[in-house]
């Protein structure tokens, strides 16, 4: 079977993923992350 | 022995997802105390849509979490949210959809309930499709980019209009769990409606703790959750095709992603079972690798000739067994 350009994108897509979340995480938003989600939020469920 | 192997195959997704679903929602103190846990873990995002609201949930939802990022005073876009969504889109595509999304597996269970007339699809279904791309683009990126409070910070408005993962799995356990005398009581105004909601305000997000009541926008949240539960007994997955923006993520990358559908053209018979099998109205032959293809594995199943598979790379598909007597439409 033969590999078209579009079968070898998603190696180049994984690592630009992978160094936006290390970028992310070094300019402090997983900390906003963490924040958000260790509250109840209420809004999210509707009663906010 | 192809066949049996192919039941198993579908026994083990069905497995895998409540696994997943299990696992990720794992934190039973949570359900017992009407609590959220508040661990190192959510800094984390769950792959699928999973609200980490549920007193049980382990880890972020990534839609809240963007919503969340980019809602917030300090930035207006999320490398690490994004940058998750964009790993696990390449490598996965809607894999996730179909293995380890827990709002998905629900949908999928309530669509085994027997029904008189179930529909698998129907006239203008392809462009309401669009919809979950909109849903992303304007309420999860968009809005609270641009509609801000005076502080700087945005509500998160796909979970605050739309999402009925977050009433489902966030607001009926809390206020099922949630032990009368430990909580805030919340008023439902006219209604004389008295739910308790919460063990403490620190728990409560202080953005929304100011406003919170059962009102019209908690009724208009288990409208949509309704709505939504009746139609997966006669749509196949109606939340995940037409709403669904971590859907349109992982969809945009379907396409390319390292997991993927693969066919055999030279051991494909063209029966159409594959067609008639897909639950997202696909034809696998000619919409191979699709958007809106949850990988699923129903066509791989049902194939007679083993010309569809599914896995990493592109391997060929392995031929098994030969063409049935008659399988061929004319």
């Amino acid at each position: 079977m033969r590999k078209t350009r579009a079968d070898r994108l998603w190696l180049p897509l994984s690592l630009a993923g992978a160094l936006m979340i290390a970028l992310g995480a070094l300019r402090g938003e997983v900390a906003v992350v963490l924040n958000k989600a260790v509250r109840i939020c209420l809004e999210c469920i509707g009663i906010g | 022995m192809a066949k049996e192997r192919k039941r198993i195959f579908v026994r083990g997704r069905l497995l895998i997802q409540l696994f997943v679903a299990a696992l990720s929602n794992s934190y039973i103190t949570g359900f017992a105390a009407g609590k959220i846990y508040q661990g190192d873990l959510k800094q984390l995002c769950h792959p699928g849509l999973n609200c980490y609201s549920c007193p049980g949930a382990l880890l972020s939802c990534p839609i809240g979490a963007l919503q969340a990022v980019i809602g917030s005073r300090a930035f207006n876009l999320s490398l690490y949210v994004f940058g998750f969504l964009l790993l696990v889109g390449a490598t996965l595509g809607r894999m996730v959809c179909g293995f380890l999304c827990p709002f998905g597996m629900i949908q999928e269970l309530l669509h085994k309930i027997p029904f008189p007339k179930k529909l698998r699809t129907f006239r203008g279904d392809r462009p309401l499709r669009g919809m979950k791309y909109l849903m992303l683009f304007v309420l999860v990126v968009l809005l609270p980019l641009i509609l801000t409070n005076p502080a700087g910070e945005a509500s998160p408005y796909f979970c605050k209009l739309v999402c009925p993962a977050g009433a489902l799995e966030g607001a009926v356990p809390l206020v099922l769990f949630q032990p009368a005398s430990a909580g805030a009581q919340v008023s439902g105004g006219g209604l004389g409606l008295t739910i308790p909601i919460a063990p403490t305000v620190d728990l409560i997000d202080p953005a929304s703790a100011s406003q919170y009541n059962v009102g019209t926008l908690f009724y208009w949240k288990m409208s949509l959750l309704a709505a939504v539960i009746l139609l997966s007994v006669v749509l196949y997955r109606p939340f995940c095709k037409y709403l669904c923006p971590l859907g349109a993520v992982y969809g945009a990358l379907n396409p390319v992603s390292l997991y993927r559908l693969r066919l055999d053209k030279a051991a494909c018979i063209q029966c159409g079972a594959c067609k008639r099998a897909c639950g997202m109205a696909l034809d696998p032959i000619h919409e191979l690798n699709h958007a809106e293809c949850v990988r699923c594995g129903d066509c791989v199943n049902v194939c007679p000739v083993d010309a569809l598979s599914m896995g990493f790379g592109n391997k060929k598909a392995g031929r098994k067994e030969k063409a049935p007597q008659g399988g061929k439409q004319a």
